[in-house]
């Protein structure tokens, strides 16, 4: 069983497929709106370098990804001992040494990975035009401009990828957490504009 | 030579891995087993099941061994065929 099928095994045997993919959409979420806000703050300032944005977004996302790794961890060890526990009772037996205990020590290292790079792929993704202006590429929007776009798109996806799982209109799930992302752009420049 | 070519078994098993899976997983045992199961009583946190397995040359403690790897417990064997072969000179 290579490492692949091994995670579906063990995250199949706990039952915990479905809070992966929250954990992965929720955090993913924290990640590209904490960019899009920095990236905005900065285009109403005015006056940082692009270095300055590269480098404060990075931090943040740095800082969400550690987050999610560390708080993820720490709730879902206590959650798959909990539930290890009360299967071992209905059981009536030891199960630290069968498929479900290895499930319950390896199940919160695998969520909190999701929950670590989920945020931190975004934050990346949506500083990538950054880093191209930074080396010296030209592109043919601003920087600022072309990173609010692709974090407006990656939340985008995140609906389209929430709507599938709802097996509802993907481009209403879409547009919802789109929404969501324009009333966050709109409250910003309300309260800093 | 002595083969075992068929067991019943009375298990019990979480919910998960599912009827399908554990099938799976105990016929991949064997090249040739042959599982039938099914499951007789669902509980809040398990499903007590009777797994028939059919080969050519059962390996009895391999099977308990996988039984046991996924979680589950073997209660009793509640039905065997056993097969005696000559010897080859």
């Amino acid at each position: 069983m290579n490492l692949l099928q091994q995670s579906r095994f063990l995250l199949g045997i706990s039952d915990t497929h479905g809070i992966a993919r929250r954990y992965f959409v929720v955090n993913g979420f924290d990640g590209a709106l904490t960019m899009l806000g920095l990236i905005i703050g900065f285009l109403v300032s005015e006056s940082a370098s692009i270095e300055v944005v590269i480098n404060a977004c990075l931090a943040a996302a740095i800082a969400l990804g550690m987050s999610g790794v560390s708080s993820a961890y720490v709730s879902e060890v206590a959650e798959r001992k909990r539930d290890l526990g009360k299967l071992e009772e209905a059981m009536i037996t030891d199960l630290e040494h069968t498929a479900h205990g290895e499930a319950a020590r390896r199940v919160p290292v695998l969520i909190a990975i999701v929950n670590g790079l989920a945020p931190l792929v975004l934050s990346l993704l949506i500083l990538v035009p950054l880093w191209l202006a930074n080396a010296g590429i030209n592109l043919p929007v601003q920087p600022l401009h072309a990173a609010i776009a692709i974090a407006l798109l990656l939340v985008f996806l995140l609906g389209v990828f929430l709507g599938r799982i709802a097996e509802i209109s993907w481009l209403r799930s879409g547009v919802q957490t789109l929404l969501i992302a324009v009333v966050t752009v709109v409250l910003i420049y309300l309260f800093t504009g | 030579m002595v083969s075992v070519k068929k067991i019943v078994l009375d298990v019990l098993k979480p919910h998960q891995p599912n009827a399908l899976d554990f099938s799976r997983a105990v016929a991949e045992v064997g090249g040739d087993y042959r599982v039938h199961l099914t499951v007789i009583e669902v509980d809040e946190s398990t499903e007590t099941l009777l797994m028939t397995v059919e080969g050519s040359a059962i390996d009895f403690d391999a099977i308990q061994s996988t039984i046991s790897e996924l979680g589950a417990s073997l209660h009793s064997i509640d039905e065997v065929e056993v097969q005696g072969e000559p010897d080859s000179v």
